[in-house]
């Protein structure tokens, strides 16, 4: 048996002969591909293009926004503006932004797997989500859909005459894609693990992604049925959710945040996996607490079964059922709370350095931490009453998904880039990039937390002449963050050919993926790995002298 | 050696196992493919249940707030042609079972003749279900399309002991029906895929591909028909018996 942390050097590094990249050339070879890190590449074309599609959407809206009378676009028109944004972004960008992407790529890897469990049930996961796509496209030309994101009856049902079955359908099936990547994961995790990976050697990426993959698994069929209901009541008129014939739309509130409370977590769990490998690794040390780290992700999937009823508070539910909600809600906190202290208590003593995952990862972290605190504002349910359906709430859940979500993402992207191509990002330039994005995210959303307090409505297309100030800061860092979004893709994108070459493990890192070539073999691993060390170990690597680990070049 | 360093098997046990042509090629052994995959379709059920479980709650609040339109409403449906139903299903569950176990035993001929039974009855099932589909359009119980409350107001002579409803809860067996379209409309659309599925199933093992050792797919067919089955054991009683004691 041999020590295989290979920690090579860099400048010395070629590009390896054979690679997943050049197994195989053509358009088919990637169309019919089984390997999970092709698929993670088909993956991460179309949800790029996807996001810039719901990123010109964003722009619309705030250039709407710059002034206080409803000028630029008819109102209706607005309110496809911000329902394609929300429809696109959600179903489209923030539910297999990392899952589908990063994570398809290196769970498999991390885990010590050749591939994921059902590699064809992969790739039909991919082209689910194109043709939900390809149908969002297809009610998007056609004309839009202005329910708002939410699909929210009798407005849906009764009173529009947009394209919501169109979206609804095309929200059904990639809603089938995530139910699949979430099955894959799940299985993969529990019956694909190398000999020696115990569950408690598991990367902290891995955990979270099981956690956010339960709740695809449990979650989104619930959501499936609630818009196959609303379909059918729009289509034939059956009454499940219509008044006029005994139905409640309240009903349809309960079934369609029983899905889409948990999707938050879908959104962010994957996220907060990215930001635990890429703290640990730059800060040299185990993540502080991996057990409670671990375990926290598992009771956030628990509990966010359990709060959905927070979006419901001005419903007209029961006085009752609203203070148990606002109490889960505010536990369901805890468990956030425990992975940001973790992730401080690991850079403490740690020894950091300043790579632009890392730049990503601390905003993640203060942003993360805004997001969260004002969603335990809301939980709460006199300031909810007060500041639910302002822009508050918008901004609450932006610096969620954008602050946090995104982030990560970017993070996860710029860690796992060489690995990816084998080649390195320039690091200058995404510095910068994080930078922007940084200034750019607290311009535009920021003011909106004021906005929201001061009662501005959200989804209104016009609004008094006194909040125009705030609203223009919003729109002009809305422009720096377009700026910071577009850096990475196209600096990413020249970096396929010219970046520098990266080798196997240019972090350094201990992780699984890290000892095999990047990019790597469509085997990932030459030899099964036998795993017999923990996590994150970096004190052992770092009290090695050279010759016990042996320089694989 | 340093005990916790990564390190690989060098004589990983590859000649273990004989390179069976069904294995696949990231999985070690058949042994884990087969679980892994069983595994996969345990999950996926899994994921039929929460979908089939909006509609069992949709049908739990509903019932509970509109009792008396639920038992006028089921008092409607033909209870023999559901219990005949009920009995097809339950027989399709032991020919599928029969079909699981002739593919153990590596008999071509049982397993193609069981499989075709079970498509038979799968068949059976579905021209009963629209049968009864036919027979709900024409008494003007279909919400939304073609939907009468009118004779819910007044008395049915073959429940005589029913009181007429109010028009108001007349109006609710209109959930009823949706209720009942949506659940056995949903559970029909698993029976039309499984149908499906075994017509390709019946051609494929006559070629024998399952009957040489190698029988997962059919076990998890096997699954997936009698999780089928099992929802249609549930939609019986709750749509078809309420009530029925009067
Ligand atoms: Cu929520």
């Amino acid at each position: 048996m041999s020590t295989i942390v290979s920690l090579p050097d860099q400048t010395t590094a070629t590009l390896p002969k054979r690679s997943y990249l050049n197994d195989g050339y053509g358009l088919k070879s990637w169309l019919l591909t089984g390997d999970h890190k092709r698929i993670a590449i088909l993956y991460l074309i179309s949800i790029t293009f996807f996001f810039f599609i719901g990123a010109f959407f964003a722009g619309m809206v705030r250039l709407e926004l710059l002034t206080p009378p409803n000028d630029l676009m008819a109102a209706d028109t607005y309110n496809k503006m911000f329902t394609m944004h929300g429809i696109v972004m959600v179903f489209l960008f923030l539910v297999p932004s990392v899952p589908a992407t990063i994570g398809n790529f290196v769970l498999p890897i991390m885990v010590g797997a050749k591939d994921l469990a059902f590699p064809k049930i992969n790739l039909l996961s991919w082209y689910l989500y194109v043709a939900g796509g390809v149908m969002t496209l297809a009610a998007l030309i056609l004309g839009g859909v202005d329910t708002g994101w939410t699909f929210t009856t009798p407005l849906s049902t009764h009173y529009l005459n947009t394209h919501v079955i169109t979206a609804g359908l095309a929200v059904f099936v990639a809603g089938f894609s995530s139910i699949f990547t979430g099955l894959n994961f799940i299985v993969t995790v529990h019956r694909m693990r190398a000999p020696g990976m115990t569950w408690f050697r598991l990367p902290l990426f891995v955990w979270s992604h099981y956690a956010a993959s339960v709740l695809m698994v449990l979650g989104t069929p619930v959501l499936a049925i609630t818009l196959v209901l609303v379909v059918l009541e729009r289509l034939i008129g059956i009454g499940v959710f219509d008044p006029a014939k005994g139905g409640d739309p309240l009903l349809f509130q309960h079934l369609f945040w029983f899905y889409s409370h948990p999707a938050v977590y879908i959104m962010i769990l994957p996220g907060m996996g990215v930001i635990s490998e890429v703290i640990s690794t730059f800060s040299r040390k185990r993540v502080f607490g991996y057990t409670a780290v671990a375990f926290s992700s598992v009771a956030i999937a628990v509990f966010a079964f359990f709060v959905w009823a927070h979006h419901m508070f001005i419903m007209g539910i029961s006085n009752y059922s609203a203070l148990v909600f606002s109490l889960l809600t505010m536990l369901v906190a805890v468990p956030s709370a425990i992975k940001i202290f973790n992730w401080a208590f690991t850079l403490y003593k740690g020894s950091i350095t300043f790579e632009t995952p890392m730049l990503y990862a601390f905003g993640f972290m203060g942003l993360f931490t805004i997001g969260g605190l004002t969603g335990v504002f809301l939980g709460s349910m006199g300031m909810d009453i007060h500041l639910t359906e302002t822009y508050f709430i918008v901004a609450h859940f932006h610096f969620v998904m954008v602050g946090g979500m995104l982030m990560a993402f970017l993070s996860g992207i710029h860690f796992w880039w060489p690995k990816m191509t084998g080649r390195m990002y320039p690091e200058g330039l995404s510095k910068l990039a994080a930078l922007v994005t940084f200034i750019g995210f607290n311009l535009t959303f920021f003011p909106q937390f004021i906005l929201g307090y001061l009662g501005m409505p959200r989804r209104y297309a016009a609004y008094p002449p006194e909040f125009q100030v705030l609203n223009v800061l919003s729109t002009a860092g809305a422009t720096v963050l377009g700026v910071g979004y577009l850096l990475p893709m196209l600096y990413l994108t020249w970096s396929l050919k010219y970046g520098k070459i990266a080798g196997p493990n240019p972090w350094q890192a201990t992780g699984l993926e890290w000892q095999i070539q990047s990019p790597p073999l469509t085997t990932n691993f030459e030899e099964t790995p036998l795993v017999d060390y923990e996590a994150y170990d970096y004190e052992w690597l770092a009290n090695k002298t050279k010759h016990e680990v042996q320089t694989v070049g | 050696m340093d005990s916790q360093a990564i390190a690989t098997h060098p004589e990983q046990e590859q000649a273990e196992h004989e390179h069976s042509p069904y294995l696949r090629h990231h999985f070690a052994n058949l042994e884990q493919q087969k679980e892994t995959s069983t595994f996969g379709m345990w999950l996926f059920l899994l994921t039929e249940i929460m979908f089939f479980g909006g509609l069992f709650t949709a049908y739990l609040i509903y019932r509970n707030w509109y009792y008396p339109a639920f038992v006028a409403g089921s008092h409607q449906l033909s209870i023999g042609l559901g219990a005949f139903n009920t009995a097809v299903l339950i027989c399709s569950s032991f020919t599928m079972a029969m079909g699981v176990h002739a593919a153990e035993m590596r008999w071509r001929k049982p397993l193609v003749g069981w499989l075709l039974a079970t498509l038979f009855l799968g068949c059976v099932f579905l021209g009963v279900k629209a049968i009864e589909y036919h027979e709900k359009w024409e008494k003007h119980h279909v919400p939304g399309l073609n939907f009468s409350a009118e004779g819910f107001t007044k008395l049915d002579p073959h429940y005589p002991e029913d009181k007429p409803l109010p028009l108001d809860m007349a109006e609710k067996t209109q959930v009823y029906f949706s209720l009942y379209f949506a659940m056995t409309g949903m559970h029909a659309l698993h029976m039309v895929i499984g149908v499906s599925l075994l017509i390709i199933l019946v051609v494929r093992a006559w070629g024998g591909a399952y009957t040489q050792g190698h029988m997962t797919t059919v076990e998890n067919f096997g699954l997936y028909w009698h999780f089928v089955d099992i929802v249609w054991i549930f939609l019986f009683p709750l749509l078809y018996l309420i009530s029925r004691h009067q």
